[in-house]
């Protein structure tokens, strides 16, 4: 036995003692820096089922959805916290929110899809008659196109929280959009599917038929588990890679019809204000873009010499091909390193080494899509689309690090 | 070679081709349903597939309703009171510095006014207002915006008639912004 071995023994022996109330007094307090055991109250940790559904550690208590809502939080939104975050699936309780009357209860016994309108046979379907079809399961990430609305015009929020939160991305399993379709058998002339919510707000946006036979998911399951209430349980409308608005939660009906319905959501809203007054709509795509994480605004870096740049890059086009990182604010850039699996219209993770001596530093990340499509600067995106779009912003995003090692949002 | 040694492969192919019980063209699954077993849930009004009900309401009418049910939120002439939005004026902003989008200077449907009121307005209680209610508040909305005249009384065929002045304001998706 050697000397420490010696001593952690004797310190444990200690610790139990006093535990079981033999009353071990004048214990000498350790030596600074020492290891030494935990004292605990009890021999024992907690047992299984305590909680019956698993929760995070205590510790990890702030890392929680924010939001930025003004007014009733029933039509509010909130946000992924990002920067807390590891890999390229959001966990179900972190999954950024959108509401616009809030969640409803829904009894999955009693819940029904219906499809009807340009169709031979309009059916009714339950849960369980979803769950009878042949399933797909993929992971996706979905994204609001009002995340990053804050950042037009100054840079506002001070947390990737903040500025990109309302991006989040999950395994969804479900049925192909298009089986169901093809259940009820399309007519002549179907040309767009209304999709509709048992929300308070029912609310409705219009699908090009080619998306709904292509991709679309009537999703059941997210990260292999039920849809979360505030994800559209028990199913909802997945779109891949379209604004987050389109993939309807508390999927109710589906109406094929000949043209788009203009609907409120997609001519008041979810439409793109350009600087000659006209404004873009069906907007669906959402462009390629990436975000550094960590260290990112409101993180203060502490030790000078290495840490690893971590960040999330993800289009709504296709694949991400290619990410490089500036240190420099855009003077110069290097490859990022992509983590596999690079996947289609999914989160992206990607690094880059890096050894900090306490020089100012503007980071930034530039991911490129296998359309070809690059994320633009602001100065880029500004100048073809002005400050009032609200929707779709996919700019560069700027850290500032200070000597101190203050981390903040920055236009560069 | 036996003729079982090269014929089993064929086989297969056959039974992939036509026989296999895994993806039928379609399943059996669902229940069918009528339109008029869910009249009730098929409220959808559109300008270009209908869906507009029977009924009607004038300006005078919404007035009252707009009074007591939507001016708490947005103004007593749709002035908005933040955070809740603004529903009328603001025509000939839209490629100022400051756009003010409303009903009036922004959409371009008047029949997609009665579809959001009836389905989600007002915002505390969706859904509970009558159709001749939802045609009067959209009456009120649409002159408080200058659009009809304060005699307007709007049933399905004037409403759809009604033609919004950024009607022609939309353009189609001509992204990306960044290049490729």
């Amino acid at each position: 036995m050697t000397d420490i071995d010696r001593r952690r023994l004797l310190k444990f022996g200690l610790a139990a003692g006093a535990a079981a109330g033999i009353g071990v007094t004048g214990r000498a307090k350790a030596a600074e820096g020492e290891f030494i055991l935990p004292e605990r109250a009890s021999g024992l940790g907690r047992p299984v089922l305590n909680p019956p559904y698993g929760q995070p550690s205590p510790f990890e208590k702030n890392v929680i959805r924010r939001t930025w809502t003004k007014g009733p939080l029933e039509q509010g939104s909130s946000m992924t916290p990002l920067a807390d975050l590891h890999g390229i699936v959001t966990p179900n309780g972190l999954h950024f929110e959108r509401h616009h009357s809030g969640v409803p209860e829904l009894d999955p016994d009693h819940h029904r899809l219906v499809l009807h309108g340009l169709v031979r046979q309009p059916l009714s379907f339950s849960l369980n008659d979803l769950l009878r079809f042949p399933s797909v399961s993929r992971i996706w990430v979905m994204e609001c196109s009002g995340n990053g609305n804050s950042e037009w015009a100054k840079p506002t929020r001070d947390s990737v929280q903040g500025t990109h939160g309302l991006m989040s991305c999950c395994e969804w399993t479900g049925v192909p959009l298009a089986t169901l379709l093809d259940e009820a058998g399309l007519l002549p002339g179907a040309q767009w599917v209304l999709a509709e919510g048992a929300d308070s707000a029912a609310m409705t946006r219009s699908v090009p038929l080619a998306k709904a036979l292509d991709d679309a998911l009537v999703a059941y399951a997210q990260n292999g588990e039920a849809l979360r209430p505030e994800q559209g349980y028990p199913i909802r409308l997945f779109l891949p890679g379209f604004e987050g608005n389109m993939n309807v939660k508390w999927l109710r009906r589906l109406k094929v019809a000949e043209q788009p319905f203009y609907g409120r959501e997609e001519t008041a809203k979810y439409t793109d204000l350009l600087p000659n007054g006209k404004a873009r709509i069906f907007s669906f795509e959402m462009d390629v873009k990436s975000v550094i994480t960590r260290p990112s605004a409101g993180h203060l870096l502490k030790e000078h010499g290495f840490r690893e740049i971590v960040g999330l890059a993800w289009s709504g086009r296709g694949r991400i091909s290619r990410v490089e990182v500036s240190t420099d604010g855009g003077a110069s850039w290097q490859p990022a390193r992509l983590q596999e699996p690079v996947l289609d219209k999914c989160l992206t993770r990607f690094t880059f080494p890096w050894v900090w001596q306490g020089e100012p530093a503007i980071l930034q990340s530039r991911a490129v899509d296998d359309t070809g499509e690059v994320q633009p600067s602001r100065a880029q995106l500004v100048a073809a689309v002005g400050v009032n779009s609200y929707y779709h912003y996919n700019a560069i995003q700027s850290w500032k690090v200070a000597p101190g090692g203050e981390v903040t949002n920055v236009h560069a | 070679m036996s003729t079982r040694d090269w014929a089993w492969p064929l086989l297969a192919v056959a039974l992939a081709g036509c026989q296999t019980p895994a993806s039928p063209h379609r399943f059996g699954i669902g229940t069918p349903v009528g339109e008029g077993q869910i009249a009730a849930w098929n409220i959808d009004a559109s300008p270009g597939n209908g869906g507009l009900p029977p009924g009607h309401g004038d300006v005078a009418a919404g007035k009252v309703l707009y009074d007591a049910a939507c001016a708490a939120c947005h103004g007593d002439k749709g002035e908005g009171v933040a955070p809740f939005p603004r529903l009328a004026g603001g025509q000939g902003t839209l490629a100022t510095a400051k756009p003010v989008q409303t009903i009036g200077s922004y959409w371009p449907y008047a029949v997609t006014v009665f579809d959001y009121v009836r389905r989600a307005m007002p915002f505390p209680d969706p859904q509970s207002l009558g159709d001749d209610e939802v045609y009067a508040l959209t009456a009120y909305l649409l002159y408080l915006n200058g659009i009809v005249p304060e005699t307007a009384d709007l049933d399905a065929a004037r409403l759809a008639a009604v033609r919004m002045p950024n009607r022609d304001g939309f353009i189609p998706d001509d992204r990306p912004d960044g290049g490729r």
